[in-house]
């Protein structure tokens, strides 16, 4: 029981880094982005000169570290834990994306987009509660 | 048109990618010592696994799509939409690996469709 308690523990712990660090890194590189200015791809000078702005930006790469600690905690619970468990419990992520985008970046997130949000979260849960094996193993 | 290409990127290649990553870690297998040093040594490992770097590549592709959309879209836009790959994952589990997909899975891709559509109506 002792076993299976700790299991549980490091699984919600991990899935609650996902769902903060997945989020924070997304608006991260959208605060870069917006600096970097619209990417255009042009000729190749242009799309190099896009790349090195890029990689010259400092949010950019905390919004990398941000995705590298989701990725990080995400490869770690599946390694352990079903990805058909995994995927729902993540689902929240979609909301705190929208408020830190909001929060953070102070984009304007409009009552239809958050229903919407809410639908796609509500949506994704569905999905991930259903049987993770249909087909039978030959 | 662009546009559509890289959410289409950021879905099939980032969906796939995804697949193959939990693909690796599960022949990795549990991982259950947590110090520095021994995560550590979890990596080359990881590494040594080919389906590792074919996720790799397409989460990638995937990532930097989403660069290019990020410098003009905003990230509570963006980021709704790619939920889209609920539908494809179901699709692709029906019609390309012969899943059966079952009602209430289909039903929670109808509610993750629905929101998407009103995240595109709800623009500001």
């Amino acid at each position: 029981m002792k076993a299976s308690r700790g299991l549980h523990f490091k699984t919600y712990l991990l899935i609650f880094l996902m769902v903060i660090f997945g989020p924070l890194g997304n608006v991260l590189l959208g605060k870069g982005m917006k600096r970097v200015g619209a990417a255009s791809f042009e000729s190749v000078p242009e799309i190099l000169n896009l790349l090195g702005r890029v990689l010259m930006s400092g949010t950019i790469w905390l919004g990398i570290g941000s995705l590298i600690t989701f990725f990080a905690a995400y490869m770690l619970v599946l390694s352990w834990a079903d990805y058909s468990y995994v995927q729902p419990a993540s689902s929240v992520a979609y909301a705190v994306v929208a408020l830190l985008a909001h929060l953070m970046l102070r984009e304007v997130v409009t009552p239809t987009r958050w229903i919407g949000v809410i639908l796609i979260c509500m949506g994704v849960l569905v999905v991930g509660h259903t049987p993770p094996r249909t087909t039978e193993p030959s | 048109m662009r546009v559509l290409i890289f959410y289409l990127l950021i879905i099939g290649a980032g969906t796939a990618g995804e697949l193959c990553v939990a693909r690796s870690m599960k022949a990795v297998g549990e991982v259950k010592d947590f110090r520095p040093t021994a995560l550590l040594a979890v990596i080359p490992r990881v590494l040594r696994v080919p389906w590792t770097w074919i996720g790799l590549t397409l989460m990638g592709t995937a990532f930097f799509s989403l660069l290019a959309l990020l410098s003009t879209e905003n990230v509570s836009f963006v980021v709704p939409v790619t939920a889209l790959s609920y539908g494809v994952g179901a699709l692709g589990g029906k019609f390309f690996l012969g899943e059966q997909v079952t009602r209430r899975r289909w039903a929670g891709v109808l509610l993750v469709c629905a929101g998407v559509a009103l995240v595109i109506a709800g623009r500001g």
